[in-house]
């Protein structure tokens, strides 16, 4: 229980996904103009994280790892390693979730699918979303359940960044910000202050 | 001829794909530490974007656009795989260093950005010059924000020591910050800082 919850805390914290790993930059620099649609994305990519990623931990460690297959080809499959199939397998799954998370956004919140448009199945290419399935594959998680509390923790610590640096944007428009920094350049250095700010977190241990 | 020469030269500089386009963040930022995995990750991309440009290409008309997406993923995934394994078997200690990140090119926005926006609706030959030129404009920004991190933050370039002996007994210090994540974001903010100031057209308005 213990190591789980350090797991949460960390992958919020520490490994963030956004400032530590830069991972699903392309949709956070271009969905942080307001707070509201960025709150949106933020949800869709926990909801989605915290699918995909104990999916794929079951596809990884049932099917592909090395000797995966005994439980259901018996001891004659211990030498079959189908660990290069990894991304392929990983990409169809998600790419899958978020047609069906598309698909019940659509029924349930048309607003807020009108107005993620587009971005809601560009999730599908979000790093942040694969990254966490090969994050999960390169640390070798023991059970479903710390998997699953890395995906949540990384999917929370995306969500506050990306409702974070919206926030700001919000107000830095009313700013005199030096002519070619304008937009893009200046989120940049905002979200690189930001990461060395979440590094005082480093070291935390529950 | 020379609209073919425009395809290649236009990305490095004037439709750059980080610092215009600003596509394929994700991955230029994080392994930027050192030089080396720098231009071998670039060279990975570019192999990856102009192939998939062209098969893409060859494939368009057949393609039915709704289910066009996961097409695109599971010809990019094919790709990465091969550059995957080429790299475990002939570099293995850049590809343990790149980690994911060889992973994650599958979900680099360059190449679907490119594949959606250029190889669907263009000729093979095109849409290859084309993976050819936004492949490089990529290499160019990874490895300027690699020879800067490597050279402040460790001293050397490729390894080998640049900073001489006799400046660490004047008291030179390595800066310690350029190997930290968030210093990526803030020396891409300077090159777009150096960029837009030389080309003003490329100013956001307010």
């Amino acid at each position: 229980m213990e190591e789980i919850l350090n797991i949460f805390v960390k992958s919020i914290f520490i490994d963030n996904m956004i400032f530590a790993y830069f991972l699903g930059m392309c949709s956070y620099l271009a969905v942080s103009k307001t707070v509201n649609t960025a709150t949106g994305l933020g949800i869709a990519v926990v909801f989605v994280l915290g699918i995909t990623v104990p999916v794929n931990y079951l596809i990884e460690n049932f099917l592909l790892k090395k000797g995966a297959l005994v439980w259901l080809l018996g001891e004659s499959a211990a030498k079959i390693d189908l660990e290069f199939l990894s991304f392929i397998m990983f990409i169809a799954v998600i790419a899958s979730m978020v047609q069906l998370v598309e698909m019940i956004v659509e029924k349930f919140a048309p607003a807020l699918y009108s107005e993620l448009g587009i971005f809601l199945p560009l999730i599908a290419v979000n790093c942040a979303i694969l990254g966490g399935a090969l994050f999960m594959q390169e640390r070798e998680y023991t059970s479903i359940a710390e998997a699953t509390s890395f995906a949540l923790g990384s999917g929370i610590g995306w969500f506050l960044a990306i409702v974070g640096i919206a926030a700001i944007r919000e107000k830095i428009k009313y700013s005199n910000i030096p002519a070619p920094l304008r937009g893009i350049g200046i989120t940049f250095i905002i979200t690189g202050l930001m990461g060395i700010a979440f590094m005082s977190f480093m070291g935390i241990k529950l | 001829m020379s609209k073919s020469l425009k395809l290649i030269t236009d990305p490095l500089n004037l439709n750059n794909p980080i610092t215009v386009q600003v596509l394929g963040i994700c991955s230029a930022l994080a392994v930027t530490v050192k030089l080396e995995p720098a231009v071998v990750m670039s060279l990975s991309v570019l192999f990856v974007l102009a192939f998939a440009n062209v098969i893409i290409s060859l494939l368009r008309n057949t393609i039915p656009s709704r289910i066009r997406i996961i097409v695109q993923l599971v010809v990019i995934a094919a790709l990465v795989i091969l550059v995957d394994q080429v790299l475990k078997a002939f570099a293995y200690d850049v590809s343990k260093q790149l980690s994911v990140f060889v992973g994650l090119i599958i979900t680099n926005c360059i190449i679907m950005g490119r594949l959606e926006a250029f190889a669907l609706g263009n000729k093979p030959w095109p849409s290859f010059l084309d993976g050819i030129g936004n492949g490089a404009g990529y290499a160019i920004i990874l490895i300027i924000v690699a020879f800067f991190r490597e050279l402040f933050g460790s001293g050397t370039i490729w390894g080998i020591e640049i900073v001489p002996k006799g400046f660490y007994e004047f008291g030179y210090v390595n800066n310690g910050l350029m190997i930290l994540p968030p210093m990526a974001l803030i020396v891409v903010a300077v090159i777009i800082w150096v960029q837009r100031s030389r080309t003003t057209e490329l100013i956001e308005s307010k």
